[in-house]
């Protein structure tokens, strides 16, 4: 096996060296009673081109862009990756590194953290970024536990316009702590009804996603006048990160912490993993931030060199106190996003932004030309919630047949919704593409 | 080889990105726009964040500079103890870029993913096979977060028995994420002190043990490379008082094929698919942490699972005693996707070799430095060995100075200061990828580093002398933190 | 690091087994970490104290003070209520490691029982502790 280098005559000297006979006898420690003597029941050894057909055969059993249109976003979105980015990434110096423990041996990836630091923290509005956590879920889920640590109240208050999932995982990690979570309901306009906080005392935090799950843009600046006045922080979250190419920032508005998903910055939807969760906040909350933090500082010659830093709040060495259980971070990914926000550049990045919500405008201009129900009022971006002629649930599965995913049908998160789809447009979209969905649905 | 590993070359300085660049720039094909324009109303539209402009080349050189500065397994040994920093194959990154799973999309309608599903479908079932346990959940994200899922399936299981309890016993040589995992699940951690052969004695456990305690979280082999050869004596004692036995997994690499963990008694284990698996470490992340139970504890695993009916694969979230989601999606398919080609290239039998393998190296190396290095427990090791820096006292030299210098020799050092019950620890895991040659060469670099110590100390202080920086700050890093540019 | 003889420990000063100082101040206690403590910990980089008008028990933890790679607690020598905690001490925690008995003192406290402090060990009780000794 290519992977195992050892020959006989290496083995034979190094047990000689040992002091032992056979292989075996590396195990003698093991009691009888442990031992597995069999075989494992595993598939035989695949040569590497028998394994490449079968893993191609599994791939070629996905529906993916061009055969399928894929109007679908919640949470994962189609955007070009360039070239570039995936050629930079393979680079296995950063790939096969490990985690910059031992900071002399890899500055590049301390040096690409930090760089993805500071755009994370630019693009979001805020002072300081962690060097990322698994996704956008598990990361506003660290922003509540971050927000109870800080105020020291057991109480949170999340939008239901927030992705369904994303509320489930704040369930989970919320599940043994006995903090209590409230939610706040939305009005028919499509955005959290803010006024429902008068009537809820001692949140730790309030919890918005913009642009929400329906696509649309919360006013975060009411929110946090709100949230402040009652002692509590404004916790930001999102799920389509180049919504702030265009977008006022979070940071702007008021949010005191901002947690969300990054894989919209140059990493593939891979079947939803893995992803980018991006965490910020102000700096005076910085001791209190979960997970990893590259910082800058000078080796013995005064030259400017990076480090992790902060560790004591990490498990490692806080173990039982630590901020978070978090060891590993997504490296790799706030990577790719950092080469994604480099190749873009400001004056890209919002020319980008720009051109997906027009392309989902456009849609939506023409798909209510053409009858059908746009659910909410409010200004979107890349998503919005509409019903189809004839019942949405039956044109979507009409629709399957010529292999068009008219987006996600809402009806077993949000049941009043039953009958209405969230669909989605980026950049990659064509407008052929689009007027054919709309021709479909006319149909 | 008289010629030293580590040398000298020319390595480029590159500055931080905002330090590039010039307005107007762009590195990116922006897509003609084919639709009329429909602007923000003014009061959403904000300026847009203040990024560098940049052009393709300079992207393209700033990042291949700064790989020039990284040291990756495919550079050269990383005899991380706990790390399992074995070769990454190619073959998983080509698979993992094929498009049909690159592009797909987490909520299609099953139908529409049957590739993927099926995937994760066998994974689970290669996974139980290896654990020796029944059900798998390949959600979780990392090793970090399939403990707090073994935690709360504890928890859950407890609370289904009509009595929750407050503690968990866990050995001195457990890694941090154990406490920290079992303290945001509400348990207090109890230490449980080693013997001294470095293993868990079953009397110990037994006058900690008590109707309060939800269980164990035990790492086999432990982090001090030893196997806990009482473990079964150890679960028995723990299950006669109503508790579970977690695994932590991330040492599996020294008895794959030879031991399975279900049999010796563990309830709940976690595997790390960046360790025993073979997908990359990438920098620090991502890797995956699945978790595989014993049966009855199945139906606590989190949602949505992979079930099979009449040949088609869906996700199901038909589970009411479900401890919950814990990611937004399915998990890291990608780094699932290497996990799974790993598997299928290794082959039953090639498992067992590389467990083999793994813990031949670790014994040579152990061999060949035991008369330099002292070694707080000389038996023979499983897949990991450990030394301290106690020989060296009387120089003035520290461990952390001596994995310094073993830089400059072309070498990643070594694991230090872990696990906590060894002063000073030196912790080595060569993996079974590495050849003999290559671990001769290693050995030879530590073997000078000792030598240094007694000849020529100021050398090692000095240390590293030839990497792209030297000795960082890391108090001024921590006194006054500089997070963003 | 230092060698036990060159510890310093002020003679007038009380001193917990757990590595704290104390010194009366016209009914108040005035606590800190000893030299030898300093000196163990090496570059003190974050120091947390509590809340003034708290009340904390003797033994129990009243601050932590981090390095780069660890964590300490610091317990209190004896019971009552912070009436001061060192406020400079957050932006400069060198002041710890550079003046441990002067400009780096944690906490002013305001004693249960103001004959507490005699309980302490004297500057001799504690040196023979440090050297091995009971």
């Amino acid at each position: 096996m290519r992977y195992l280098p050892h020959t006989d005559e290496d083995i034979a000297a190094m047990l000689n060296v040992v002091g032992l006979k056979d292989l075996n006898d590396l195990f003698a420690v093991v009691p009888g009673d442990c031992r597995f003597g069999g075989a494992l029941q595993l598939p035989k050894a695949m040569s590497e081109w028998s394994l490449e057909e079968h893993v191609g055969r599994l791939a070629g059993r996905m529906a993916v862009s061009p055969e399928y249109s894929l109007f679908l976003g919640a949470g994962s979105y189609d955007h070009y990756i360039p070239a570039t980015v995936s050629s930079l990434l393979g680079r296995s110096e950063f790939v096969t590194s490990y985690t910059p423990y031992q900071p002399e041996m890899l500055q590049g990836t301390l040096q690409g953290i930090y760089e993805y630091q500071t755009l994370a923290a630019r693009l979001l509005g805020m002072e300081v970024a962690t060097a990322s956590h698994y996704d956008g879920a598990t990361a506003l889920a660290e922003a509540l536990l971050m927000a109870v640590r800080i105020t020291g109240r057991k109480k949170v208050a999340l939008s239901r316009a927030i992705h369904p999932h994303y509320r489930q995982v704040v369930r989970t990690y919320f599940a043994p702590t006995g903090y209590e979570l409230r939610e706040i309901p939305y009005l028919e306009t499509g955005l959290t009804d803010l006024a429902r906080l008068e009537e809820i005392r001692d949140l730790a935090a309030v919890a918005l996603q913009s642009p929400n799950f329906f696509g649309c843009i919360e006013n975060l600046q009411a929110a946090a006048e709100r949230a402040h006045s009652g002692g509590a922080l404004l916790v930001s979250g999102f799920t389509e990160a180049l919504a702030f190419g265009l977008l006022k920032s979070p940071g702007n508005q008021g949010a005191d912490i901002v947690a969300g998903e990054g894989q919209s910055l140059g990493i593939p939807r891979s079947f939803g993993g893995p992803a980018l969760g991006m965490l910020a906040s102000r700096k005076r909350y910085m001791r209190s931030l979960p997970g990893r933090l590259v910082g800058q500082t000078k080796d013995r010659d005064g030259k400017r060199g990076f480090v992790l830093t902060l560790a004591t709040r990490e498990q490692h060495i806080r173990r039982e106190n630590a901020t978070s259980n978090i060891c590993s971070n997504n490296s790799l990914c706030a990577l790719a996003a950092a080469m994604y926000m480099a190749s873009l550049g400001g004056t890209g990045i919002r020319e980008l932004a720009s051109l997906n919500h027009d392309k989902a405008e456009y849609l939506k201009n023409a798909l209510r030309d053409a009858g059908c129900p746009i659910r909410f009022s409010s200004p979107t971006f890349n998503e919005f919630v509409v019903g189809l002629p004839g019942g949405f649930d039956a044109r979507y599965r009409r629709l399957l047949d010529r292999k068009i995913v008219a987006g996600l049908p809402l009806g077993a998160y949000y049941p009043e919704l039953a009958d209405h789809g969230l669909l989605c447009v980026t950049e990659t979209f064509s407008k052929e593409e689009m007027d054919r969905l709309i021709k479909e649905v006319s149909a | 080889m008289s010629e030293s590993l580590g040398t000298t070359g020319l390595i480029l300085n590159e500055p931080l990105l905002w330090e590039r660049g010039k307005k107007g720039r762009c590195g990116f094909s922006m897509p003609p726009g084919d639709v009329p324009p429909s602007p923000l109303p003014v009061e959403l539209t904000g300026d847009g964040p203040d990024f560098p402009d940049l052009s393709e080349i300079e992207v393209v050189r700033h990042y291949t500079r700064l790989s020039t500065w990284n040291f990756g397994v495919d550079t050269g040994i990383y005899p991380l103890g706990s790390c399992t920093m074995k070769y990454n194959p190619k073959i998983n990154e080509k698979l993992a870029g094929l498009r049909g799973f690159t592009a797909a999309h987490p909520l299609l309608p099953s139908f529409l993913s049957q590739g993927a599903l099926q995937l994760m479908f066998n994974l689970e079932l290669f996974l139980a096979e290896i654990t020796g346990l029944d059900a798998t959940t390949l959600q979780p994200a990392a090793g970090a977060q399939g403990e707090l899922t073994g935690m709360l399936i504890v928890h859950a299981w407890h609370r289904s028995r009509g009595k929750q309890r407050t503690k968990i016993l866990i050995p001195d040589t457990a890694h941090g994420t154990n406490p920290s995992s079992a303290a945001l699940c509400g348990y207090a951690p109890v230490p449980v002190p080693s013997g001294p052969d470095g293993i868990l004695i079953p009397e110990i456990v037994a006058g900690l043990m008590d109707g309060e305690t939800a269980g164990i979280m035990i790492t086999n082999p432990n982090t001090l490379g030893l196997f806990e050869e009482n473990i079964r004596e150890i679960a028995r004692i723990v299950h006669d008082l109503g508790g579970l036995v977690y695994g932590d997994g991330a040492n599996m690499n020294a008895v794959l094929g030879v031991v399975k963990p279900g049999a010796t008694g563990v309830d709940i284990l976690h595997l790390n698919l960046h360790k025993t698996f073979s997908t990359p470490h990438g920098g620090g992340g991502p890797g995956a942490g699945p978790v595989a139970v014993r049966k009855d504890l199945a139906r606590f695993l989190p949602v949505p699972r992979v079930i099979e009916k009449k040949g088609i694969y869906h996700f199901s979230e038909d589970f009411p005693d479900s401890i919950g989601r814990f990611l937004a999606f399915h998990g890291h398919f990608g780094v699932l996707l290497r996990a799974y080609a790993y598997i299928l290239s290794m082959g039953p039998d090639g498992l067992k070799k590389a467990s083999r393998l793994a813990v031949l190296n670790a014994n040579y190396v152990q061999a060949r430095l035991k008369d330099v290095l002292h070694t707080p427990y000389d038996r023979p090791c499983m897949h990991e060995c450990v030394f301290s820096d106690r020989n060296q006292q009387e120089a003035g030299i520290t461990t952390m100075e001596m994995a310094k210098r073993l830089m400059d020799y072309g070498y990643h050092p070594p694991t230090i200061y872990f696990p906590l019950v060894v002063h000073d620890a030196i912790m080595i895991e060569p993996t079974e990828t590495e050849t003999k040659e290559d671990l001769d060469g290693f050995i030879e670099a530590f073997r000078s580093v000792v030598r240094e110590a007694e000849e020529n100390p100021g050398v090692i202080r000095d240390a590293p002398a030839l990497c792209k920086v030297r000795r960082l700050d890391e108090t001024a890093a921590a006194r006054n933190p500089c997070l963003t540019g | 690091m230092k060698r036990i003889e060159e510890i310093e420990l002020p003679g007038e000063l009380r001193y917990s087994p757990d590595h704290e100082w104390v010194r009366q101040e016209d009914g108040l206690a005035r606590v800190g970490l000893t030299d030898y403590a300093q000196d163990q910990l090496g570059d003190i980089v974050y120091v947390e104290l509590p809340a003034v008008g708290i009340h904390i028990a003797q033994g129990v933890v009243f601050a932590t003070v981090e390095s780069v790679k660890s964590v300490s607690e610091c317990f209190m020598p004896l019971a009552g209520e912070i009436a001061a905690v060192n406020g400079p001490l957050a932006d400069n925690p060198v002041l710890l490691n550079q003046s441990p008995y002067g400009d780096g003192w944690m906490v002013l406290v305001k004693p249960d029982d103001p004959a507490a402090v005699s309980q302490l060990l004297t500057a001799e009780a504690y040196l023979t502790r440090l050297k091995g000794g009971v």
